[in-house]
């Protein structure tokens, strides 16, 4: 064999090699079987700052030194990236972490359904109880999936010095004194409302928070998991916001208006004082913080319920919002069912309120709120005769961007409350 | 002499030259035909596995997919035929999305061709500065779309640069919330796109401009042909290999046009600046199958357009490569 074949040989032989290696690359990994005394946990959030990665890890760490031979692998991904691309990918590859992140509603019933989740109703059966209501948005068909370990309220971000002022004595109750507040804002040349619509959901939260006001507890119950949508008050709901969106109580240019990215986002206009309020969830202090000058939540930063609508046909006391919570891969070891514990344990729950990063789902953590915004949503919470999921979150993640889409067509002055439940009503078609 | 040195010819092995004459011309055909197709198969063996299995087997999978009513979690188990194109061909949205594409594709054709060809012509002369000027066209298409897109996306909010330029200078009347508008956003996106793709245009140009002889030039000027004459009718016709690949390449991004848009808009506002790529990965979240059905459509859109514009425009170019046989 003369030398240069060799070579030749040799040298296809490495890339072939490299191909191969490449179309195998996925199927490294593994390690989370218990072989002898060592377990390693693998565990994914979405906290990636400080303080809720910060107390993650210590939880982590404490439960590493108490059951030796354990190893938690604890990481904390990007929200939405670990929702839409991690989580899904590692279960239907079959090599899913063993506690994770799952979102309650839609979410949690499909990966149920499709068996890649441990029903913990009965392993953890001690810590669910502890956790009281706050676990039905987990639960599919009386088994619990996930358990909380926050959820809190959606409600209306406010600066109160605008308010100040603006000469707006406390915090309007009902739609009406909201629309007040928007006129006197208008009157020191502040931009009223924020809302992020570029970014489709948070227009959908309006709707959302429409329809809650407009649907009776009962039909919002049935209605959504069931997907019917004929109760005129779905209508009724794009009826509403309608006519709140004839009231231009929203920033300039809010069609185009990002979430929570940058100076010009609805988080932005907030924290440099240009727009005076925003409809957001419990998360909200948090990413407004992140975008001021010295990153702090700023200390002008207030919090109420968002107000009664005035003659809607729905339930007054019941309030829309929404939380985080941790499941088990159907094939984790038991250690991962204490440690999922521990995470939802009184002690953890204190210290997570302590810090500000949310509201506790232990209801036994609430006095260790002393953020009074948190304080607050979790009064609110509380005192509501009923709590709904996000509406979105509820349907399942086929119905967010139809949905949100048709919502924001509202806001854009191009669709009707009709064309709303036609989008519902179409996306149900196809599940 | 040269004829006592030239020794006939040293044989390696103890097997005699008559032997191996005879035995070579029997081994050539089959030996070194199984030869070749084991060297084209070691050589081309590597790329096409990795071809195969990163190209070829998702294309094949999501055409598989499509046919499906799947969320990406469990087994493929709820056939509905060709339900999901339906769906797609009858959402006004992803209409839309597919003429905001054939705008691009034609916009970008008819106003960044001539524009890069005029500048190349300019760049093309011998002045003062010009390796500073070509450098600086070239800056935007360095840049990361990303933060290109940011970029654009804070100047021209409504409390942006741009408004505050305009009213700066008195034009305060012009200023506008530049891409919140419906009507005018995918006007704007055009332009934003043209910055960042026009050096990319114009490098091409100049390097097609390389490729046409001094010698044309001085000949048609000994002719007496006008500045123009010589462009319309030697540069123009030499440079039309590279405005056709040009023309290609940008149809073909065109079609596929995602990052900048999802950066700047999202396809908003009410879909203004949708394209099929965004529209698929915003309605393609929880439910695979129908994502699937979509990249299948911008798929055979995006083959059909390639070959078509193969076929009859890039035959002189491509011709013995692609296109053997047809004449």
């Amino acid at each position: 064999m003369n030398r240069s074949r060799i070579t030749r040989v040799a040298a296809v032989g490495a890339a072939s090699a490299l191909a191969l290696g490449l179309a195998a690359c996925s199927s490294d990994g593994g390690g989370d079987n218990d072989n002898g005394d060592s377990v390693t946990i693998t565990w994914w959030h979405n906290a990636t700052s400080d303080p809720l990665q910060g107390i993650y890890e210590e939880v982590a760490a404490e439960f590493e030194a108490e059951n030796p031979g354990v190893k938690v692998e604890v990481t904390g991904y990007q929200n939405e990236d670990l929702q839409r691309t991690l989580i899904p990918n590692a279960l239907q590859s079959g090599d899913a972490p063993d506690i994770f992140m799952v979102w309650p509603g839609g979410e949690v019933r499909s990966q149920a359904e499709a068996g890649h989740l441990m029903d913990l109703t009965e392993v953890a059966s001690e810590s669910i109880e502890a956790m009281g209501a706050s676990v039905a948005p987990w639960t599919v068909e009386g088994k619990v999936y996930a358990i909380p370990y926050a959820f809190g309220a959606a409600g209306i971000w406010y600066n109160q010095e605008l308010f100040d002022e603006a000469g707006i004595e406390g915090t309007p109750e009902t739609l009406s004194e909201l629309e007040d507040a928007v006129a006197a804002l208008k009157a020191i040349d502040v931009e009223p409302i924020a809302v992020g619509a570029g970014d489709l959901w948070p227009a959908g939260h309006w709707w959302y928070q429409f329809a809650v006001a407009s649907c009776p507890a009962d039909v919002l119950e049935t209605a959504i998991p069931e997907h019917d949508f004929t109760d005129p008050c779905w209508i009724e709901a794009g009826e509403r916001l309608q006519e709140w969106i004839a009231v231009e109580p929203f920033n300039n240019g809010f069609l185009a208006t990002p979430a929570q990215t940058g100076a010009d986002s609805s988080n932005g206009l907030i924290a440099n004082q240009t727009a005076a309020m925003e409809f957001m969830g419990p998360w909200n202090a948090g990413t407004i913080g992140s975008l001021t000058e010295d990153g702090e939540v700023p200390e002008w930063l207030g919090w109420f319920p968002f107000p009664s609508v005035d003659g809607a046909s729905g339930d007054p006391g019941a309030i829309m919002g929404g939380g985080d919570g941790f499941g088990l891969s159907a094939d984790a070891p038991d250690e991962a069912v204490d440690l999922l514990k521990y995470i939802v344990s009184e002690d953890v729950q204190r210290r997570f309120a302590e810090s500000g990063a949310g509201v506790p789902t232990h209801p036994a953590a609430a006095d260790a709120l002393t953020d009074p915004n948190l304080q607050a949503s979790a009064a609110a919470l509380s005192e509501a005769t009923y709590v709904q999921l996000w509406i979105d979150s509820a349907l399942g993640p086929a119905f967010g961007a139809p949905l949100n889409q048709a919502v924001v067509n509202i806001f854009a002055g191009s669709g009707t409350p009709q064309d709303v439940v036609t989008a519902l009503e179409q996306t149900a078609a196809s599940q | 002499m040269t004829v006592t040195q030239a020794a006939p010819p040293p044989v390696a092995s103890d097997t005699g030259p008559a032997k191996t004459q005879t035995r070579a011309p029997r081994r050539k055909p089959g030996g070194n035909n199984g030869r070749k197709w084991l060297e084209i198969a070691l050589f081309a063996g590597p790329a096409l596995l990795v071809f195969i299995s990163f190209v070829i087997v998702p294309v094949a999978l999501a055409a598989v997919y499509s046919l499906y009513n799947w969320n990406g979690l469990g087994p493929l188990d709820r056939f509905i035929g060709l339900d999901n194109y339906v769906r797609a061909f009858s959402d006004p949205l992803f209409i839309k999305a597919i003429g905001n594409n054939a705008t691009i594709v034609i916009a970008s054709i008819l106003v960044q061709g001539p524009l890069a060809i005029a500048v190349a012509l300019l760049l093309n002369r011998r002045m003062r500065g010009r390796g500073l000027i070509r450098a600086l066209i070239f800056v935007p298409y360095v840049l990361a779309e990303v933060i290109a897109g940011l970029s654009w996306k804070l100047l021209l909010s409504p409390r942006g640069g741009i408004n505050a330029i305009l009213e700066g200078i008195g034009l305060g009347h012009l200023a506008k919330p530049w891409l919140a508008d419906p009507d005018t956003a995918l006007w704007v996106m055009f332009g934003i796109l043209t910055w960042k793709y026009l050096g990319f245009a114009i490098l091409l140009m100049l390097a097609g401009l390389q490729g046409v002889p001094e010698e044309l030039h001085e000949a048609a000027a000994i002719d007496g042909a006008s500045w123009w004459q010589t462009q319309w009718r030697i540069t123009l016709p030499l440079l039309g290999p590279t405005i056709r690949i040009w023309i290609f390449l940008s149809m073909i991004g065109s079609l596929q046009l995602f990052d900048m848009v999802w950066v700047t808009t999202k396809g908003g506002p009410v879909g203004a600046t949708n394209t099929m790529a965004v529209y698929m990965i915003q309605y393609g979240q929880g439910q695979y199958g129908y994502g699937s059905a979509i990249a299948v459509i911008l798929f055979v859109i995006s083959l059909i357009v390639a070959l078509v514009y193969q076929r009859f425009a890039m035959r002189r170019d491509l011709a013995g490569a692609i296109t053997s046989g047809v004449r």
